[in-house]
């Protein structure tokens, strides 16, 4: 005998983030780096634990396996329980048919045996691809309230950024009269951050109804969505207000770092009350060394600073060597930097190695200009890269 | 088969007064982010470890929240893993125990059922990486009772229940004795041994009909002729931490590039995870020659310091030799010089404190200057 779930949560991780360049080759993009010591996918983990959500099915498909050992047995998000906990949901081989995920809703779709086996009243739908810190409760608590079918949170964005979202037209109660998804001329400012909270049977119901379309993109921005908007179902839309950011791109993903630092940062890592958990372990305190320079940075542990550092975001484990430059970076775990190298605007991955005077990037490019490269590469001593350049190993 | 572990928490040979009113010896912090068991308890799980017990006899509840489940250092186990075990007392005069052979008598229990074939006793007052793959290999291979693990050195400001041994060529041990007969260099018992767990068994046995009260007496220093007693010598890093003086001097040690490898970086140290936040440096920090866990935030200046988790430097600071330990929070424009601060203690604005390295000075637990 166990209690029902009253929430269950779907966290999908199966993209591949193809235009974060070099730095998906090897890795899904929840599993990428972000702010020092975190990967991406902390952020709706920690959501979920800090919300009292405590079953997470997370769906993966492309480039799983970092991905999957870093999730493990979710105990650093206290998601290794009993009944319930973190499961990995991959692709599986049926009597029948076997298949890649084909969309979102597709990815739901084959795993509604899992859903059914928790037997959730709702289940919330995530994306592991965002930076944000929200109460999902408090969400949920929305849609109780509302008796919603399907609550969706939205964001406030600016009319000029409107016509790349998808954009929820709403009556004065908040419900959902229409959808349009990157409308030439929204009407409103209130984008979808691609969070959904449905009640079980209703999504059950719209995946199978789905599936049986053979043209349909499986996707619930385009399909589910507005299928459940055409039958009338009771949409909310649930106004979440506070920091959000797609990190999809090299651009947007260096803006978010940069959006850490400062005295009071766009983004705020500090709240004791919400702490963003994340796997690692074994990690000594950082090294400042005598002759190192540091100015609005954040470093994280293990890491030993020899050099200059100046509006950067530096991983685990980072070894900056005497006369090294940092600035305007965001470095990934385990990277060296050797002596006299210069790296400016540049996202290096993790294990990278730049060569005794090396340089990479340059200072007058900015958030459009980031050099890339990619993990475990080395750049050779007094190797010059340029600006806005994407460099990586070459993969077998 | 195997080796399980027994850690005395509550130190014998360790003054440190300042650090332990309030915490036992084997939670004493140091360097940054760990608590001197978990050098302990690291050694044990680096050497496949994995049946741990701990006895607590006071102030234990420091070591109880940080130690939790164990899971930390991969020792929340269903068979085995660790234990605390507060002091056992007599039902009648409600004393608990004093000595370490009524420790060891008050886990009885632990030492008659573990199926661990040998057990290695250790205490929590140096900082070290002992091999115990290594040791126990030794010990297994000369088909020794007991081994006991020492390095050569100075006896000059030790504490006279020192153990003190002289191996002959084949290490086995041939006299023992305290350090208070001894002078110069000697070979000094670094208070860790491995001894068959039966034998322990039945000598505890022996020693409570006698009531006797001294584990190196009763244990080992009586029984040099009758038994297999071998030494290990242990060449690699030590740091005793036995008074504040040591205690700031070892913590400072750690600023050395050699210590922090031959400490830190050969085996994995585990310690309990905070989830901290990377450290945030502002605008107008400026940081030297400083060993910074995470979760800090630097806005002033930082040299030849130790910050612990959660330390907040505030602006126009200025921090010099200083171990400032979990959460400390020095607000703007303070000077500090040769100051320890222990956790949660809060400075304010424009105060100014020194001490100097012989006498560091002091903040004690949640203070506020």
């Amino acid at each position: 005998m166990q209690k029902n779930k009253k929430c269950l949560a779907m966290l999908l991780a199966g993209g591949q983030g193809s235009r974060l360049l070099a730095l998906t080759t090897k890795v899904a993009k929840p599993a990428v780096s972000f702010g020092g010591k975190y990967r991406i996918i902390d952020f709706p983990l920690s959501n979920c634990t800090n919300s009292k959500i405590d079953t997470v099915g997370v769906l993966t498909q492309y480039q799983p396996l970092i991905l999957n050992d870093y999730i493990g047995n979710g105990a650093p998000w206290d998601l290794d329980r009993n009944y319930g906990g973190v499961h990995i949901l991959p692709p599986y081989q049926a009597k029948d048919k076997s298949a890649w995920y084909l969309g979102t809703a597709n990815a739901i779709y084959q795993n509604i045996d899992f859903i059914k086996n928790y037997n959730p009243e709702h289940v919330i739908i995530l994306s592991g691809d965002h930076i944000y810190k929200m109460d999902y409760a408090d969400m949920l608590d929305t849609h109780i309230d509302r008796n919603a079918d399907c609550t969706i949170a939205t964001l406030e964005v600016s009319y000029e950024e409107a016509s790349r979202f998808g954009i929820m037209n709403t009556d004065k109660d908040m419900r959902i009269v229409e959808f349009e998804e990157k409308p030439k001329v929204p009407k409103n400012n209130q984008a979808s951050m691609g969070i959904y909270i449905f009640k079980t049977d209703k999504l059950i119901k719209y995946l199978e109804e789905d599936n049986a379309v053979e043209d349909s993109a499986h996707d619930f921005g385009k399909n589910i969505i507005p299928n459940m908007l055409d039958n009338n179902e009771l949409m909310v839309a649930y106004p979440f207000k506070g920091y959000w950011k797609d990190v999809g791109t090299i651009e947007s993903l260096w803006i978010a770092n940069m959006d850490l630092l400062g005295e009071q940062p766009n983004f705020d890592l500090y709240n004791p009350y919400w702490k963003i958990h994340s796997r690692i372990s074994g990690v000594t305190p950082q090294f400042i060394g005598p002759n190192s320079l540091i100015e609005n940075s954040i470093i994280s542990g293990g890491s030993k600073v020899h050099g200059r550092v100046v509006n950067s975001v530096i991983g685990s484990n980072v070894v900056i060597e005497e006369g090294a430059v940092v600035e305007n970076s965001v470095i990934f775990n385990n990277v060296v930097i050797k002596k006299g190298a210069v790296v400016n605007y540049v996202i290096l991955d993790e294990d990278v190695v730049v060569g005794v005077n090396a340089k990479v990037g340059e200072k007058d490019a900015t958030s459009k200009g980031i050099t890339v490269i990619g993990r475990g590469y080395e750049v050779a001593d007094n190797a010059i890269i340029g600006k806005g350049l994407n460099i990586e190993k070459e993969v077998k | 088969m195997g080796t399980a572990g027994i850690i005395f928490s509550d130190g014998r040979f360790s003054q440190v007064d300042e650090l332990v009113r309030k915490r036992t010896e084997a939670s004493i912090p140091f360097g940054g982010r760990y608590r001197l068991i978990d050098f302990a308890l690291s050694n044990m799980v680096n050497a496949d470890i994995t049946q741990v017990a701990v006895i607590a006899r006071r102030n234990y509840q420091s070591l109880m929240d940080h130690i939790g489940s164990g899971k930390d250092w991969d020792l929340s186990r269903r068979h085995g893993g660790i234990t605390v075990f507060p002091p056992f007392g007599n039902y009648k005069s409600g004393n608990i125990y004093d000595n370490p052979i009524e420790a060891l008598q008050g886990i009885i229990g632990f030492i008659t059922k573990c199926p661990e074939e040998n057990l290695i006793l250790t205490e929590c007052d140096s900082v070290n990486v002992i091999n115990y793959e290594d040791v126990i290999s030794q010990h297994e291979d000369n088909n020794a009772d007991m081994t006991i693990i020492y390095r050569e050195c100075e006896v000059k400001d030790l504490y006279a229940e020192h153990l003190v041994v002289e191996t002959d060529d084949f290490g086995r041990v041939t006299s023992a004795g305290l350090v208070n007969e001894t002078k110069g260099v000697q070979k000094v018992g670094v208070n860790a041994l491995v001894i068959k767990r039966k034998l322990l068994q039945s000598l505890l046995y022996e020693a409570a009909a006698k009531g006797a009260n001294s584990l190196e007496q009763e244990i080992i220093i009586n029984n040099v002729s009758s038994l297999r007693i071998f030494g290990y010598n242990y060449t690699g890093a030590y740091l005793r931490i036995n008074s504040l003086e040591n205690y700031f001097a070892n913590n400072m040690a750690l600023l050395d590039e050699q210590v922090r490898k031959d400490l830190l970086e050969t085996v994995p140290i585990y310690t309990k995870v905070r989830d901290s936040a990377p450290t945030k440096y502002g605008k107008n920090a400026k940081v030297e020659n400083s060993f910074i866990a995470d979760g800090c935030v630097v806005e002033g200046t930082v040299i030849n310091s130790i910050l612990f988790r959660g330390v907040k430097v505030g602006k126009d600071t200025v921090i010099k030799n200083c171990i400032l330990m979990q959460d400390t929070m020095v607000l703007e424009k303070v000077q500090l010089n040769c100051v320890v601060t222990d956790k949660n203690v809060t400075i304010r604005d424009h105060q100014e404190l020194s001490g100097c390295s012989k006498l560091p000075y002091y903040v004690a637990k949640n203070m506020m200057i």
